[in-house]
Parts: C-alpha cells; sequence; structure tokens
C-alpha cells in the first residue's frame, strides 16, 4: 500500500487531534489509508458518548449546587449569629488529597533570593479550578514579595462540590481526547460544543452543569440529527439558564400577570442568529420576539422541585405565553411545549441553517476563507439529508478539497495542548495543568467571552502574546519531559517525511533535548493544522 | 504542562522567570565516615548543555596557533578587554573575575583538553553519555552522581518542604530518591530557544515568525531590552538559581549534593569574544559560582563545584564568527575543598597534526577521571566502586588525585 505522510498529516491533524507517540503507529496507520483512518471513528456513534466513573447528570448535579448553597446559606447565617466572620463550610471529602507541605522556612529562602515582584493575584473573574496538578509534589511555586515575608498561608481550601465536578467532567474529556485513534469525533464534539457554547463562568449551575451539557446535548447527536441536537440544546437546563430562558415570561401568562413581569428575549435570538439561521438568515425582530414567546415556559425545576425534579428540564405552562404565534411567515398554534419543538424543527430545516453550519464547518477544518464549491456542497447534503450530521462528515471527508488545502490553520491552544500530550504519549490524571494553560492561553475551557463562543480563524490564535506564551509553555515541557524523549523519534511519529528538512534540522541541531521538544512543539507541523 | 508547575500569573506573568536553570539534590543528609574530622562535605555538579566553547574560557594564549584558529574571537592577553592570565600559557576569559580570584586564593582549577569518552558530535547523545557515565550513548535512566549516592550511608532526611521539582538533570536521577525547587511561576523559553524558532519560522511559515517576533519585542519592551541582570535573564537566572541552591545547602538539615544545568552554550554563530554572547553566559556562570561561595558561607570550605560539559567546540572558528560542535574543552573546579590554583593539563597542542580529526582540541584527559577524583576527594568512594557502578566499564579512566584538599 502506498504511503502518504503529507495525507496523514491532514488526516491526523486537520481531522483529528494529532498522531499519538508510543506504539500507536497513528502516522503509518493514516498514511496507508488516510481517507478510511478518518472515516473509520464514523462508524461508532456510540463511541462518541462519554461515561466514566462518578460523572452525573444534570438534575442531579443542580441538587448538588443547590444542597451547597443551602449549606453556605446556613454556614452564614450561624456565624452572623455568633458574630464570626463567615467562611464557606468546609467539605472534607474522602477523596480530598492533602496540598504540598509547606515549610515557611523554604519560602522565606525563596522569597529573599525571589526578584522584585509584588505576588501577582489571579484574576478575580477566574475560575478557582487552578489548582496545582495536587497529583505531583511540588514545591510551592514560591511567589516574590519584596514587602514581607510571606505569612502562612492557610492550608489551600479543599475543593467544593462544583469546582470537583468541573475537574472531572475536564479530566474526563481530556482522557478521551487523549487516548481515542484519530480523534475526528472528538474534534466534531468541540466543533458542536463551540457552536452551541454556553459559558461556565455564567454562575455556580453553568459550572457544574458545563461538562454534563456537551455529554447529554452534544455527544449523542454529534453523528445523529442536526435538528435532535438543536433541541437537545435548547431544552438543557445549562443553556436555559446561560441564555435567561428561566426568567422568560409570557407577557399575558399566569406568571406574567402576577409578576408583572416579560419576555426575555435573549434565548430566542441567539437560537437564530447563533445556532441556526444565522447573521442576515432571513430573519426580523418580530420573528425573534415570536420565538421568544413561543419558548416561554421553557425552563428548569428549582430547589423546591414544584415542577419537577429540581435541576431538571420542565415546561412551565403557567409562564408560557398563550395563543397561536407567526414566526418565518408560518403560523405555529398554541399547542404548549410542542409549539416550540415544532418551531426549532422547522428553523432546523430551513436553508439558511443549512448554509451557515456548512459555512462554519468548512471554516473549522479547512480554511478561514472556505472553498465555497465545497461549502455549497455540504449545504446540499446538510438538506438533503435533513440535517444528517454524520453525513455532513462524511462528506466533508470525502471531499478533494479538504486534502488538498494547505493546512494553513493554527491550531487553537486546545488543540495544541491535547496534540502535544498524545504525542508525549501523557494521558492526563489531573487537569489542573490543562486548565491553567487555558486559561493563559486565552481558551478557557467552556467559558469562552460570549455566546458566539470562540473565535475560529488565525486571526484569533495567531497572536503575538499567544504565540510567545505558546513558546513558553512549550519551552516549560520540554524542560520537564525532555529529558526522558528522543525528539526525533517524536518529530517521526507527528510527521515522517511529511515534516520539512528545515524543522528536522532546527531539531536536530537543538542544543539539548529539552530545547528539541519546545522547537518541536512549536514547529509549523504542530502548530498549523 | 502536561504537568507543569503552577502558573498563578494570570494578571502578570512576568516575575520570577527561570529559563534553562534547575536545581534538583539528594533527599538525604549523607552520614560521612569523615565525619570525625569534622568535614561536611558538599558537591555541586553544574551541567552546561550546548557544548562549552573551552579555548574561549580558557584561552592557551600561549600556544602560537591559538590565535590564527580562533579569529576574531580569539582572547588576548592585551587590549581594551584582556584576559586574565593563570599562568604564562593560559589565560581566563575576562568576563569571569570571580572565578579568577578563587583561583588567585587556590580554591579554584583548570582542567583542559578534556572530554568524556564520547567521539561524535550529538548533543543528545553527548549529553546522555556526560550525565549518564556510561561509556557511550544509549538511553539509560540514571545518572552517575544518583548511583554514587547509593554508594553512600544514608542519612536523616533532608527537610520535607522540598518536593520534587520540575526537573531533575539525568546525572542525578536513578534509584537514590532526590528532591527539586525551582523558584519559577512560569518559566520563560530563552532567547536561543526564540531565535531558533523565529529562524525557523522564517523559512517555512513566515506570518508566524512576524508574529512571534513581535511577541518576542513585546516582551523585550515590557522588561526593559538591556543587558543589566534582571528577572528573565539568563545571567540572573543562573544567579538565582544558585543563590537558591546556596541557601538550602548552607542549611544543617539542607541538602550536601546536588546538580543544577544552565543552557544556552551552544555558540555557533556570534559566539563573541571577550565581550559578546558567551561572555555574558560566562560572567552568569561566574556570578553563579559567587552565588554558591557567599550562600554557602562557613560551608564553602567543604565544597567543591564541578562544571562540565558534553563536548567541545571547533578550534578553527566557522564562517559567522562562532564554533561549531567539537571534542576536547575544559572543566572547572571551584570551592574550598579544591586544591587550586592549577590549570591542569596534558596540552596536546592546536598544529593541524594535533587536532582531533584535524577540527577540535584533542582530549587528553578523561573527564570521568576528574570527576572520580573529586568524588574519591570528597566522599572517599573506592576504586572498585567508582569503575564499576558510578562510572560503569571505566577501569582504565582511573581517579585524578589531589584534587581535593
Amino acid at each position: 500500500m502506498a504511503r502518504d505522510s503529507q495525507a496523514a498529516l491532514v488526516a491526523l491533524n486537520r481531522f483529528g487531534f494529532g498522531a499519538r507517540g508510543g506504539a500507536s503507529g497513528d502516522l503509518i496507520n493514516a498514511a496507508s489509508d488516510p481517507r478510511g483512518f478518518v472515516k473509520a471513528e464514523l462508524t461508532r456513534p456510540n463511541g462518541v458518548l462519554l461515561e466514566a466513573p462518578g460523572l452525573q447528570s444534570a438534575p442531579q448535579l443542580g441538587q448538588a449546587v443547590f444542597a451547597y448553597q443551602d449549606q453556605v446559606k446556613q454556614a452564614r447565617e450561624a456565624a452572623a449569629k455568633a458574630g464570626a466572620p463567615t467562611e464557606a463550610p468546609l467539605q472534607a471529602p474522602a477523596d480530598q488529597r492533602p496540598g504540598p507541605r509547606r515549610n515557611l522556612s523554604l519560602n522565606a529562602v525563596a522569597t529573599e533570593i525571589a526578584g522584585q515582584m509584588a505576588e501577582a493575584k489571579p484574576g478575580n473573574n477566574k475560575p478557582a479550578d487552578n489548582k496545582p496538578a495536587d497529583n505531583m509534589a511540588k514545591p510551592d511555586t514560591m511567589q516574590p514579595n519584596a514587602a514581607a515575608p510571606p505569612a502562612a498561608k492557610p492550608a489551600p481550601q479543599p475543593l467544593n462540590v462544583i469546582q470537583k465536578t468541573f475537574r472531572a467532567e475536564a479530566l474526563a474529556r481530556l482522557q478521551r481526547a487523549t487516548l481515542v485513534e484519530c480523534g475526528f469525533t472528538e474534534r466534531l464534539v468541540v466543533f458542536w460544543s463551540n457552536h452551541f457554547c454556553i459559558s461556565a463562568s455564567k454562575g455556580e449551575l453553568a459550572r457544574i452543569w458545563a461538562g454534563a451539557f456537551e455529554r447529554e446535548a452534544i455527544r449523542p447527536h454529534v453523528l445523529g440529527r442536526f435538528a435532535d441536537m438543536l433541541k437537545a440544546v435548547e431544552q438543557h437546563p445549562a443553556m436555559l439558564f446561560f441564555l435567561d430562558n428561566q426568567q422568560s415570561l409570557g407577557p399575558d401568562s399566569r406568571a406574567g400577570q402576577n409578576r408583572k413581569r416579560g419576555l426575555n428575549e435573549n434565548l430566542a435570538r441567539e437560537i437564530m442568529e447563533l445556532h441556526t439561521l444565522g447573521v442576515g438568515g432571513g430573519y426580523t425582530q418580530d420573528d425573534v420576539t415570536s420565538l421568544a414567546r413561543i419558548i416561554t415556559g421553557w425552563t428548569f425545576a428549582g430547589r423546591q422541585g414544584q415542577l419537577g425534579a429540581p435541576g431538571s428540564f420542565v415546561f412551565n405552562v403557567n409562564a408560557h405565553q398563550p395563543g397561536p404565534q407567526m414566526l418565518l411567515g408560518k403560523t405555529y398554534e398554541p399547542t404548549g411545549l410542542a409549539q416550540g419543538e415544532a418551531a426549532l424543527a422547522d428553523i432546523a430545516r430551513h436553508p439558511s441553517t443549512a448554509s451557515f453550519i456548512a459555512t462554519k464547518f468548512v471554516r473549522h477544518f479547512v480554511a478561514d476563507d472556505p472553498p465555497p464549491a465545497l461549502v455549497a456542497r455540504l449545504r446540499d447534503v446538510f438538506i438533503k439529508t435533513d440535517g444528517d450530521l454524520k453525513a455532513l462528515a462524511t462528506a466533508l471527508v470525502d471531499s478533494d478539497e479538504a486534502w488538498k488545502a494547505p493546512l494553513t490553520k493554527m491550531r487553537s491552544p486546545y488543540d495544541f495542548l491535547v496534540a502535544s500530550g498524545r504525542l508525549l504519549a501523557r494521558v492526563p490524571e489531573d487537569p489542573g495543568a490543562y486548565l491553567n494553560n487555558l486559561n493563559l492561553l486565552g481558551q478557557p475551557l467552556w467559558s469562552p467571552a460570549g455566546p458566539n463562543g470562540f473565535a475560529d480563524t488565525n486571526a484569533a490564535w495567531a497572536a503575538p502574546e499567544g504565540i510567545k506564551l505558546r513558546l513558553d509553555i512549550a519551552a516549560q515541557m520540554g524542560a520537564r519531559l525532555g529529558p526522558n524523549i528522543d525528539p526525533l523519534d517524536l518529530l517521526e511519529f507527528a510527521a515522517a517525511d511529511a515534516a520539512s528538512i528545515e524543522t528536522r534540522r532546527t531539531i536536530e541541531r537543538a542544543e539539548s533535548r529539552q530545547q528539541a521538544l519546545a522547537l518541536l512543539l512549536m514547529s509549523p507541523e504542530m502548530q498549523r493544522r | 504542562m502536561i504537568d507543569c508547575v503552577e502558573n498563578r500569573l494570570l494578571t502578570s506573568r512576568r516575575g520570577l522567570l527561570l529559563g534553562g536553570a534547575s536545581f534538583a539534590a539528594w533527599a538525604y543528609l549523607p552520614k560521612f565516615a569523615r565525619a570525625a574530622d569534622g568535614r561536611d562535605p558538599r558537591l555541586i555538579v553544574v551541567i552546561l548543555r550546548g557544548a562549552l566553547d573551552g579555548l574561549s574560557t580558557v584561552a592557551p594564549v600561549g600556544d602560537p596557533d591559538y590565535a590564527g584558529l580562533h579569529g576574531a574571537i580569539a582572547l588576548t592577553a592585551d587590549g581594551a578587554h584582556p584576559a586574565i592570565m593563570l599562568d604564562t600559557f593560559f589565560a581566563l576569559h575576562p568576563a569571569m573575575p570571580e572565578f579568577a580570584r578563587m583561583y588567585r586564593d587556590r580554591h579554584a582549577a583548570v582542567i583542559h583538553a578534556v572530554a568524556t569518552p564520547y567521539r561524535d558530535r550529538s548533543h543528545f547523545d553527548g549529553q546522555d553519555v556526560l550525565e549518564s557515565g556510561y561509556a557511550g550513548p544509549g538511553r539509560v535512566q540514571s545518572g552517575w552522581l544518583n548511583r554514587a549516592l547509593e554508594a553512600l550511608p544514608r542519612g536523616e532526611r533532608v527537610s520535607s518542604a522540598l518536593a520534587v521539582g520540575p526537573t531533575t538533570p539525568l546525572v542525578l536521577r536513578g534509584n537514590a530518591p532526590t528532591v527539586g525547587w525551582a523558584p519559577v511561576a512560569l518559566p520563560q523559553a530563552d532567547d536561543d530557544t526564540a531565535m531558533r524558532l523565529v529562524e525557523l519560522y522564517r523559512h517555512r511559515d513566515p506570518a508566524l515568525a512576524a508574529v512571534l517576533s513581535q511577541g518576542l519585542a513585546l516582551e523585550k519592551a515590557a522588561s526593559g531590552d538591556d543587558m543589566k541582570p534582571k528577572p528573565g535573564n539568563a545571567v540572573a537566572q543562573m544567579r538565582q538559581v544558585a543563590r537558591g541552591a546556596a541557601k538550602l545547602m548552607a542549611s544543617d538539615d539542607g541538602p550536601r549534593i546536588a546538580a543544577l544545568a544552565f543552557d544556552g552554550w551552544d555558540t555557533h554563530a556570534n559566539e563573541g569574544g571577550p565581550v559578546g554572547r558567551l561572555a555574558f553566559l560566562l560572567g552568569g556562570l561566574d556570578g553563579a559560582l559567587a552565588e554558591f561561595e557567599s550562600g554557602l558561607g562557613e560551608r564553602w570550605r567543604d565544597t567543591v563545584v564541578v562544571v562540565a560539559t558534553e563536548f567541545g567546540r571547533t578550534a578553527r572558528i566557522n564562517g559567522t564568527d562562532g564554533t561549531d560542535h567539537g571534542t576536547g574543552t575544559i572543566a572547572l573546579l571551584a570551592g574550598g575543598a579544591v586544591k587550586g590554583g592549577r590549570v591542569i593539563a596534558d596540552w596536546p597542542g592546536l598544529k593541524p597534526a594535533n587536532l582531533f580529526e584535524a577540527r577540535d582540541l584533542k582530549p587528553t584527559t578523561d573527564l570521568r577521571s576528574v570527576i572520580k577524583g573529586v568524588l574519591q576527594g570528597q566522599f572517599g568512594l573506592s576504586d572498585r566502586v567508582l569503575a564499576e557502578t558510578v562510572f560503569p566499564d571505566s577501569a582504565s579512566a582511573r581517579p585524578m588525585k589531589g584534587l581535593v584538599a
């Protein structure tokens, strides 16, 4: 069988998460049948599902948050009664591992020899997941504090249920991405999850639900139907919370009348603008308002559980706007929950949706300026198959453009970190380092700045500060892991004879294994896909 | 990453930065048989990665062929930046006044025309041989210093606050438990690595070349682009790691045996002579030695610092005022326990016929003999342990006598 390493790079990097090191043979397998290598994962839809011990459903997690919030509140009230300063109740779960031991004299040494910088405070709006990877004992990273010797720091707070859940969800996702063969389906998960993004920084519920949202609303449909994914997403408590639909009341509904409150159009607008039709997709402000009315009452049960199990999706008829609604030129009769489901099914079939999705899909996988012929072909596939996402992915892999287009796309920070971990054959046991580096590189996990998700163009990721930081992180990986690897073996795993002569020479001539690894991780072969 | 040190510099990353330097130490306080005579010996091994140009660090200015070979970057005993004469033949680089002072005080020595048994020119393999202590390349997971530790009687554990740091050099890796420490948040890539990457991008990815160059320029602008030692530059980092290591090793329950590695010695282009890139790095090394001395205080008396590199560089400079991978080079010893004030060399000469493969300083001393001599002098390890365990198959490289006072 002919071997085509360049096609293997396309298979592994454009469609997947990069070649795994060690004895995987990924590059050789991809080279002998590039298309087959990518498509193999499409035949295993169940392989997209993610289950790991301890990962819970959205309602269970919602109940955990409510319980945690109650605990905090009680502790605060008790403390107020006692006139003491408040502290969150400490959970001391069995799986809590002790942090590294501190030694003040050593800290004092470090402080004394440190430079002049005052201690950097983590940004206030940063999630508190950035704990050191405590599976490796290591020194406290000593921040200089010229003004005063470091006071004895309190022991690190044990993680609360929200932080623990977030880290467990992140770890499950990272481990899957690291272990999977090609990674095409995992890349599809990341694509759709970012398309229908929520942000974990919205609040405690969003944070605890971020992973469950992806597992429950995205993964089951990545190789299924777009309309099913759309419905699962818009009815997921995480999305309803993220875009405020639980606050939206039909002005003429019983609750709206009682509370003198009304519509919140946030979710309805993003459904049309970001999830389906796209800007310029042929909808008007009236359509936004209509859809907002149609989906009033789509909410989740609260801590009292009056409408259903706390934390589960419910249709609250008392908040639902009564009467028929006109949307995109069609009248939807007042059929309660079914009114919104019918509207979503029609929007999912709209030709604008097909164009919007096809464009975004090709832009993500092939080029910032997506080849129009390929976009048109995928749009037609989407329409013809009624939004069959497996057919969409298959058509992309079957196209010539996807294999011929030069590898110009920058890997996102997530792609870069996962690809590095795969090449180094290191299965993460703790997500801390990944979460830290994603924050640093501007792609905090499941926490984009807005509902439009993380940018998907080179302009976003090929930026001066970002690349410099990537280099620093690569140097750090080189320093830690370089001594144990043969950089030329890794180059063989990553690109073999598709590596440019300049890249090969640069790695061969590095002054140390550590430097060689940093340069390999930063090479165009590892940065572009 | 992939399990890196925690990074708390989310709002401002420019704090304590540490590039190519790390420190690791033995986790136990050895119980020395020599405790009877009140000595409490300490050993610090400094690995210079990238291959140090021995002929530019300790220059054979008395050799008639030296100036011609080293051309524009040759050191001279006169001129604007005269080298420091160590004897009538060898002169020390002017960037190393501290080492010169130690040498005058007989607490520093140079061994010249030295090499490991490795005779090819790959940094990776050369560093493996230097650190593993084996006669040839091949991946092993332990280093000679660690195997030496295993032969020492183990005492109390050192201060438990030392946790495993980001890296342990191969020389200290193995069965004997080690600890490490790195005063870092996010180490930055060093300039040399960044420049190599910019060069690769220029050829293969001009867009990334432009972006990375901008990113580096921003960094420079933010930290002030000058040669003054500051956190983040190589010199400051070397001093800082040495200072920290010395402080830890000076305390009664601190480690006695440690290894560090400094990067950046691969001077293929614009190496510079008495001033320039190599001078800058040598200044950092000199500063680190001074930090060991002041930080160890009373303990300096019982200390030996060994400075070694994987191989030397070409005797003749190349077309870009640098030197390429070579063979023979120098090792440096410094410390109160060193019998110093000497350049120890069986000088091979620099005539074409005397060069190794007609290009490199010919090695006439086996680096293993030097290190064996230090280990024997400091810790009393036997010839047999040194020849079989610490440096396997090295009976022919006899321990050099009289290095330690």
